[in-house]
Order: C-alpha cells, then sequence, then structure tokens
C-alpha cells in the first residue's frame, strides 16, 4: 500500500482512488495456525535438507543417530548396518552417480521399539525423549528422522517402513507411516506383526530424492568420521555403487552412560525461571530451588532469598513480576559451584587415538580430553585430537619419484599447498556443513601453528598433510542453526578448544622437532659428504689433474665426521627405541614400526597387548584393517622380526 | 676469433688459488675458508679527493665446515674451476653459460649444483672482488646492452668501425672494450652525450644532433652495462671529453647519473677503472618543468618507493654537494617525477631542437 503512494509514478487518473485499507476483520480472519510440519515443509533448509545431496546426508545421518543413541543407552555395542541402493521407481535403476532416488535402509542391534511409540517416533515432529532432559546424546529435539521421513514423503510419496524388535521372544513389527503434515500427526498405512531374522533391534526404510556423489561432505565421508570418533561403533555400509566397506571394532568399551542432570541456576533466563516457578512440585521457594537445580543446597537456596528479600518459604507460584525478577538477578550474582560433570561422556584420548589410527595415515597421532568447563551454566567437554604425516608408506613412494634430476623451477618436495583438514564433532556426530562458522574451525584458525613447526599462511589453517579432530560434548551444544552444522562460539568453549589445539600442537612441535634432530645431524654429515667430492673434483680440474684426490678426500671426510659427532649420531640416527618419551596419549609411526598406545581391533588381537606401553604385538598387525594389513604383508619379515626384538626388550 | 694474447696466467694463477687455499687447509686440518670483501653500503667508502666510491676492508669468511655456506662453498670452487676452464681455452662466455657449465646433479644425490642463475652470478661477483680480477678479465661479457653513434673511429677484432656511417642504429658497444680488444682509432667529438633511455638516444640520432654539436652520443639502456661506462671513461680519459648524462627525473635516474660518476655500491672495487668523478647530470632536472614550462599533468606522482629511494640517496656521501640536496628536495616536495619522454608534450623534436640547445648554451648542469 504505502509504496503505491511513496513512488511517483506516472500521474494516475484521479478519477481511481486507491484501494480502501483492508479492516482489522479482515486481517484477523486470515491468522491461522501454523503447524510445525508445515512450516518444515517451506524450510525444509533449517533441517539440512537444501539440496538432494545434502538431502541424502542428512537421512543416513538422522537414522545413524539414532540407532548409536539407541543402542548406547541401553548398554549395548552398537552393530550398524547402511544400506543406500538406487530406487528405481518401476524402471531400470541408473547408475548411482546418476540416479535421483535412493532408498535407505539403517539397521541397528538396539533395544528395539515399543509397538504404540514407533508411530509418533518416526512420523511426529518435535516428538522424542532427548528434548526435555538434560544428558548429552546426539539427538536433541526429535526432529531428526521425522523430519527425514517428510522429507521422503514430500519427494517420493513412499512412507517410512520400520520393523522393530524389543527381544528375540517378542515379535518383530512391521510399520509403514506418514505424516500428517497439517496436525503434525503419525497415519499409519500399514502395520503387522512379521518374521524377522534379526533376534533384537530396529530397522528403518527411507526412500527419498537424493544425489550421490563422493568426496567432501558426503555420506561416505560422514560414515568415516563416524568411525574415528566412535571406535566402538561396527559398521557395515553397503555403497549404492555395490562397494561393501566393513568398519570393525577397534574398542571394547562403550562410552560410560550419561547421567541425567538438573539445570545449573546459572544457565536460565527469566522466563524459564517463571515458568519452572509455576510447574514446580516443591512447596516453598526455598525448597524449589534447592529441589529443581543442581548445585543449590538447601543452605544456599535459603541464603539466596533471603538476598533476595523473599521469604524462603513462600510458595513458589506467588513469586512473579518484580520478586520473580529480583531473585533471578541474586541468582545470576551469588556464587555457586559449578554444575556436576558426570552427565557428560566424553570420547577419551586412548579411544580417539584408536579412531585416528585406524581411519588416516599418518607418522604421528596425538589426542587431548580437556578437563570440564561450564557455559551458561551447561557443563562441556573439548576433545582434541591430531593425525600428522603421510604413514612410513607414502614416503617411500615419494622417494621413488624422485629419481629424475630436477630441472630449474622443480621442487623435489611434496605439494606443498596442502592444507589440513578439521574434522569436527558435537557429541560424537561429525559436522559436516558451514565449517568457517564453527567454533571450532576457528580456533583452528587462531592457533599460531607456526610456533609448532607447521606452516600456516595468514588467516588460513594450517598446511600440510594433517587432520585435526575437535569434539564438543555437552548436555546442550550450542549449535548455530536447527540442522545442527556449526557451534555457537561461547567464549568458554572457544578458549577450550583453543587450549586442547595447543595442547596438542606442543606435542607435534615436539615430535617434529625431535624427528629433525635426528635427522639433521645426519643431513649435516651428508651435504659435507655430497660436497666434499665435488670440491676435490673441482680442485683437481683447477690444479690439472695432478692432484692427489684420494688424499684430499679422506683429509676432508675425517674432518667432517669429527665435526658432526662422529660416531654419536649414527647411535642417535640407529633409534636405540623406546616409546614416545614425554609425548602423553601418542602414537609415532615410522617406517620401523610404531610407538605408543597402539590400539587392535577387538576379537582378534589379545586386548592386553593394546596396554603395553611401546611394546608391538606382532598380532596387532594381523588384525588390521584391510587398508593397513595389505600394505604390511609387502616388507619382509626382517621388519617383524626386529619390533619383535624391540618389544621383548622393552619387558625386560 | 682473433685473441690477443694476455697476461699470461695471471688471472689463471689467482683461480689456481683457490684450489690451493683447499689444499693447504685440508693439510693443516683447518676448515677450507675464503675471505671474500663485503659488497655492500656498509663496506664502501666515498674518497672525495678522488670522486670515487671505494671498497673498504671489510671481509666475511666463507667456510666449508659450515652448514649454512657448504653448498655455497662448493659452489664457488665449482665456478673459480669454469672460469680457469676458460682461461685454459681463451674463451669468453656470458653468466647464464657459465651457469650451465657448473650445474649438474651431485652422484649419489637428487641435488642439484645449482638450482637457478640466482645462484651463480654472485659467486663470479665473489671471484671477481676476491681475486680483484676484472669480469672481462674472467673472460665473462654481458650483453651487448648499449649504442653509440657519433664521430668516432673504432677498430673491433681488426674491421674498422666509423661510428658516423652506421646510420641511425649506431654501433652496438661490445661488453668488453678493453685497448686489448677494441682501440679508439680516431675521435673529433667535443663532448659524450650519455643517455639513460634509448627511445631517447634514437630520437638524438636519428635527428643527427651528434652532427649538429659534434658529439659522441651513448646509451645503456637503462642502467649502463659494463661496456659503455668503460667505454665512456676511456673517451673521457684517452680523448678528453667531457662527459654529460641525461636521465629521467627520479630517484632512479640520480642512481644511475651517480653510477657513472662514482661507481656503484655492489662493483665499488671497479670504480677505479669505470667512474668518470667529472660526469655532469645536464637534465632532466627537478628544476625544470618550471624552467621549460613543462605543465604539471605530465608529470608522475612518487610512489612510496620513489619516496624512500629518494630519501636514501639523500644519505649517500656523495649526493652531500648543496645543489644535490637542494635537486633532490624539490622532487620531494613537488611529488613529482618526469620522464624524458614528457618532453615530446611540447613538440616530438622539442629535446633536441629546444630542451639540449639551451641547456648546453646555459651550461646548466649539476656536478
Amino acid at each position: 500500500m504505502r509504496a503505491q503512494t511513496v513512488i511517483p509514478s506516472k500521474p494516475s487518473p484521479p478519477a481511481a482512488p486507491p484501494k480502501p485499507p483492508v479492516s482489522a476483520v479482515e486481517m484477523g480472519a486470515r491468522q491461522r495456525e501454523i503447524s510445525v510440519s508445515e512450516f518444515f515443509t517451506k524450510n525444509r533448509h533449517l533441517l539440512g535438507f537444501d539440496n538432494p545431496r545434502k538431502a541424502l546426508l542428512t537421512c543416513v545421518k538422522e537414522a545413524v543417530d539414532n540407532a548409536l543413541d539407541a543402542c548406547e543407552e541401553a548398554g549395548i555395542l552398537p552393530d550398524v548396518v547402511v544400506k543406500l541402493e538406487v530406487a528405481g521407481n518401476g524402471e531400470a535403476p541408473p547408475p548411482a552417480s546418476q540416479a535421483s532416488r535412493f532408498r535407505i535402509t539403517v539397521t541397528d542391534n538396539g533395544p528395539g521399539i515399543v509397538r504404540q511409540q514407533i508411530p509418533p517416533i518416526f512420523a511426529k515432529l518435535l516428538y522424542g525423549s532427548k528434548f526435555h532432559r538434560l544428558r548429552m546424546s546426539r539427538g536433541q529435539q526429535g526432529i531428526g528422522i521425522s523430519a527425514a521421513g517428510m522429507y521422503g514423503q514430500l519427494t517420493t510419496g513412499k512412507p517410512v517402513q520400520i520393523i522393530s524388535r524389543t527381544s528375540g521372544r517378542a515379535p518383530a513389527h512391521y510399520f509403514e507411516v506418514q505424516i500428517d503434515t497439517k496436525k503434525n500427526e503419525p497415519r499409519i498405512l500399514e502395520k503387522k506383526q512379521i518374521a524377522w531374522e534379526v533376534p533384537r533391534g530396529t530397522q528403518v526404510t527411507l526412500e527419498i530424492e537424493g544425489r550421490y556423489q563422493k568426496g567432501r561432505a558426503s555420506v561416505d565421508e560422514y560414515l568415516e568420521q563416524t568411525i574415528i570418533a566412535n571406535p566402538h561403533v561396527k559398521l557395515t555400509y553397503l555403497a549404492p555403487d555395490g562397494e561393501t566397506k566393513e568398519y570393525p571394532r577397534t574398542y571394547d568399551q562403550l562410552p560410560p552412560t550419561p547421567r541425567e542432570i538438573k539445570p545449573h541456576p546459572y544457565g536460565i533466563e527469566l522466563g524459564m525461571l517463571l515458568k519452572m516457578l509455576q510447574d514446580t512440585k516443591s512447596h516453598s521457594v526455598s525448597g524449589f530451588l534447592a529441589g529443581d537445580f543442581s548445585r543449590m543446597s538447601p543452605r544456599l537456596a535459603e541464603e539466596v532469598c533471603k538476598t533476595a528479600g523473599l521469604s524462603p518459604r513462600a510458595r513458589p507460584r506467588d513469586v512473579h513480576g518484580e520478586a520473580a525478577e529480583a531473585l533471578y538477578k541474586t541468582i545470576q550474582s551469588t556464587k555457586i559451584m559449578a554444575p556436576s560433570t558426570n552427565c557428560l561422556s566424553p570420547i577419551g584420548e586412548r579411544a580417539i587415538l584408536s579412531g585416528l589410527y585406524q581411519q588416516i595415515k599418518g607418522d604421528f597421532y596425538t589426542a587431548v580430553t580437556r578437563p570440564p568447563a561450564v557455559y551458561r551454566g551447561n557443563p562441556f567437554v573439548i576433545e582434541a585430537g591430531l593425525a600428522y604425516g603421510r604413514g612410513p608408506d607414502q614416503g617411500k613412494d615419494g622417494q621413488e619419484r624422485k629419481e629424475v634430476p630436477l630441472a630449474e623451477g622443480e621442487t623435489a618436495g611434496p605439494n606443498e599447498s596442502e592444507l589440513a583438514r578439521v574434522i569436527r564433532y558435537a557429541n560424537r556426530v561429525p559436522l559436516l556443513y558451514q565449517q568457517s562458522s564453527c567454533a571450532s574451525y576457528k580456533a583452528v584458525l587462531d592457533t599460531t601453528w607456526r610456533n609448532y613447526g607447521v606452516p600456516q599462511s595468514r588467516g588460513a589453517v594450517p598446511a600440510g598433510p594433517m587432520v585435526i579432530f575437535v569434539h564438543m560434548a555437552s548436555v546442550w551444544v550450542p549449535f548455530t542453526s536447527e540442522s545442527k552444522e556449526a557451534i555457537a562460539e561461547y567464549d568458554e568453549i572457544r578458549k577450550e578448544i583453543t587450549l586442547a589445539l595447543r595442547e596438542c600442537g606442543r606435542r607435534l612441535g615436539a615430535f617434529l622437532r625431535r624427528r629433525e634432530r635426528a635427522h639433521s645431524e645426519d643431513r649435516r654429515r651428508n651435504i659435507f659428504e655430497l660436497y666434499i667430492e665435488e670440491v676435490v673434483e673441482s680442485c683437481n680440474r683447477l690444479k690439472g689433474g695432478r692432484l692427489p684426490t684420494a688424499k684430499l678426500k679422506e683429509q676432508l671426510q675425517r674432518m667432517a665426521m669429527r665435526r658432526t659427532g662422529g660416531e654419536r649420531t649414527d647411535a642417535v640416527l640407529g633409534r636405540s627405541g623406546g616409546g614416545p618419551e614425554g609425548l602423553p596419549h601418542s602414537i609415532i609411526v615410522t617406517a620401523d614400526g610404531v610407538e605408543g598406545d597402539v590400539p587392535v581391533p577387538i576379537g582378534e588381537g589379545r586386548p592386553d597387548a593394546a596396554s603395553s606401553n611401546g611394546a608391538v604385538e606382532e598380532e596387532a598387525t594381523s588384525g588390521k584393517p584391510a587398508r593397513r594389513a595389505g600394505k604390511r604383508k609387502g616388507r619382509g619379515t626382517k621388519t617383524a622380526t626386529k619390533r619383535r626384538a624391540r618389544a621383548r626388550r622393552g619387558k625386560a | 676469433m682473433a685473441r690477443k694474447p694476455r697476461k699470461v696466467g695471471a688471472v689463471e694463477k689467482k683461480l689456481v688459488g683457490v684450489a690451493d687455499l683447499v689444499i693447504s687447509a685440508a693439510q693443516r686440518r683447518k676448515d677450507p675458508t675464503i675471505a671474500i670483501p663485503v659488497r655492500a653500503l656498509s663496506n664502501i667508502n666515498f674518497n672525495e679527493r678522488k670522486g670515487l666510491i671505494e671498497m673498504g676492508k671489510r671481509k666475511q669468511a666463507r667456510s666449508f665446515f659450515n652448514v649454512g655456506m657448504a653448498k655455497k662453498f662448493m659452489q664457488t670452487v665449482l665456478v673459480a674451476d669454469a672460469l680457469c676452464e676458460l682461461q685454459r681455452a681463451n674463451l669468453t662466455t656470458s653468466l647464464r653459460e657459465i651457469y650451465y657449465r657448473t650445474k649438474h646433479t651431485i652422484r649419489n644425490s637428487h641435488e642439484n649444483t645449482l638450482d637457478t642463475q640466482d645462484e651463480s652470478d654472485p659467486l663470479i661477483e665473489d671471484l671477481e672482488v676476491t681475486l680483484e680480477a676484472l669480469r672481462e678479465e674472467l673472460h665473462v661479457r654481458a650483453e651487448n646492452a648499449g649504442s653509440v653513434v657519433g664521430p668516432l673511429v673504432l677498430v673491433d677484432d681488426g674491421d674498422q668501425v666509423d661510428c658516423a656511417r652506421l646510420g641511425k642504429g649506431g654501433y652496438s658497444v661490445p661488453s668488453i672494450v678493453e685497448p686489448e680488444y677494441l682501440q679508439i682509432r680516431r675521435c673529433t667529438a667535443d663532448f659524450v652525450l650519455l643517455v639513460e633511455k634509448g627511445t631517447q638516444w634514437n630520437r638524438l640520432s636519428e635527428d643527427k644532433f651528434w652532427r649538429r654539436y659534434n658529439c659522441v652520443l651513448l646509451t645503456g639502456n637503462g642502467q649502463p652495462p659494463r661496456g659503455v661506462r668503460r667505454l665512456a671513461r676511456r673517451l673521457h680519459e684517452e680523448k678528453r671529453l667531457p662527459v654529460y648524462v641525461l636521465v629521467d627525473n627520479d630517484p632512479w635516474g640520480y642512481y644511475i647519473y651517480s653510477v657513472i660518476k662514482q661507481g656503484s655500491i655492489n662493483l665499488a672495487f671497479e670504480s677505479q677503472r669505470m667512474a668518470i668523478p667529472k660526469a655532469k647530470f645536464i637534465g632532466l632536472s627537478s628544476a625544470d618543468p618550471e624552467a621549460y614550462g613543462l605543465p604539471r599533468n605530465v608529470g608522475i606522482r612518487l610512489n612510496g618507493k620513489d619516496t624512500a629511494r629518494a630519501r636514501e640517496l639523500l644519505g649517500y656521501s656523495w649526493f652531500q654537494k648543496k645543489g644535490w640536496q637542494e635537486e633532490i628536495k624539490r622532487m620531494l616536495s613537488s611529488g613529482l617525477k618526469y620522464e624524458l619522454d614528457a618532453l615530446a608534450n611540447k613538440d616530438f623534436q622539442y629535446l633536441t631542437k629546444k630542451y639540449l640547445p639551451r641547456k648546453l648554451k646555459e651550461q646548466d648542469w649539476l656536478d
């Protein structure tokens, strides 16, 4: 309306008066309730369904997250099968790279779901067990899987299929459900009891429109990163191109079950306090404070009431307005103990190391778990890890390549423009999108990696063959959006991440320096030895070929030897063995073997082998996943013997 | 090419000395070390009496058993070897050929003795100063990067070259112009005009400026190479001709003039043979735009580098004369630099017909 009056367009004939404004009644008649489902149908990008490729990832992610959460809560070591198939839609299915329709099937060995709960869990938005409690879990809101189902329903019209069985004795239930977008209620299309070979667990099948493409932020990458942070999971992945990937379990301890906690007084806002005052079952304000919050002793509660000018025996329901605000302010200014942190279940240094070591090739691995910290009354733990280098095998390939003499402008070194890769996690879930707005990525940028011997250009991630792992575990991870892609920046979080990264950096620096020190003596002698030849030959030519070259060479070589530490260097280079001293929770891999806590795949290696520091058993090699085992086979038994000899020495 | 006999073995002996140094050090179990005079502003003195930049006495040691210097030491010996080979075969060569001659992959390694020419060039200069041998004596030549035209007859390799009969193009000055290679048979000119830029030299040559004012026109296309400087010096010394320098009005032009006059910082040891302490700066002066009515809009704003360089020049001891301090400060305060080419703004032939005649008539130059 206003626009019409403002724009001095062509003078309209006065005969046509502007339309009369809409009356309040008419406007009122247009107001309608919007159901959550309708809202998300229109705004599906908020949930991570922006484009077909991302949608495929989001669906897999939601299903896998749910499966893992369920298994862990029930105390079962997760055994998950992810199957991606091209859905033909009646015709012959196109190749995976061109297909636009996929069927996702995720099967777990979890506790199963009781029959009545299946429809709302899979076909009702904002229905879940995790929102109303303060406990660490992958899912938070109860949107994920039902949104995935809704997306499938929207793009292919196919319902979500669920099979679930709670125990070997109970029957398996089969459901086909859809969501009624207007009412946000499940619509059951089919339900029956079926025979299912799985004794216990849940299987979800979704058919959606999507695109399968490998590389960055792909399903493959997501699963690989999931395994790094969850080495206790056994995962089988059947890719749409017919490939099957098996990720064996490499860590046989379930993460300790996180405890549920009450909110910490620092973490709530005034509105929340008002609501809690209304809802509480306590009969007095002091009882309410002491009972409904963590870290509030009855004595402290009475003190707070007095400072706020309230009677500790006042009825909570009568506290509102100014009194409530005074109470709120008093709480915020009172010194209260930090929340308990047993509600958190960090991955742990051993497990991170194990995950990185199994999935990423490198020369050096390390992991740091920070002590718990608190932001806005929410406890959290930051963990960081690092895998550096290309692994001893890669180094060898490089040397073969260098045999050709180098022309002007050529360099022998590896591609130096390679940048580090940052892998981010929140409550063990990989975050694949919006890297640059995530607190953990920013903390990586802010760390001065140059101090640790890694090159870094201004405002960029460090350069080099390196993977940086950052994990935040919290009862409530502050995401920047509903699609859970980036961690919001709280100063406390940033600080903890930075501290964890610095510790990793320090260890990396120590490793690099140690390696450099051993090499540099060697190189020094080598340069002299290389150049002695040249100098002697030149001198001989200058003297017209009449020089006793052997004598001059010997004289110079003797000097070179004396100046570089003589036999001592050989001892250093011969590497007299021993674990990585001064580098806790780290693994060093060299062509000769491995130092540090080396994880052993479960069920094949002896579990005690993993705990003997510095000693690597032969079994460790045989039980490695295919990637490593294949590479190692080529190497002769000589190294194996050496390694065993070292192991024996270590024990003695 | 026919070659004149030289002081046999003098330079060769010096080069072999490098090998002797290594051998005797090895025998005494000492680290072989070459003492190289430092080629930097910190190690030069301006001899006011002679009007020359002279090299100081500071030397830097280059020793073999030092990780940072080992490779350079090896390269220095290699280059000495290559230079000695030239002496024995009595050939001349270019810097780049020396680079290729000494480059090879070290046995049993993936390392090259040299990676780029940038590594070998300074080594040749190092040897020049260390052995006190001129580059020509080492048989290393540069590109023929200068031209000369005028009433001058030269003998080059036995061929008589009359520089008055070579059209507009003139004679290309070889990089080695020592009397053994190039003789000045006759010169009837009254002065030498050394022009910074080839374009302006072309203008003067095309307009036969040299015929009208009876002079030798020389150019070095920018910073004049050794051959051009040495030829100017010989004309000045042997034929007693005054030398005038015509350069752009910017700090780089001033420095070109000072190199011709006093010698350069890098090759201070050669000033003795190259510098012309009596050379005069004829233009373009920072006073000229006003005197000759050049409009402000043909000037170019001084950028940060220009200003910094000008400030450096102000500090050099050979720019301490009052006239020069004024000249440079005037440029800095105007904030503009002018190219010689800007004179074309008034007329294509302004340089030939108005500017230079008036300058010469008024004797308007700086010393």
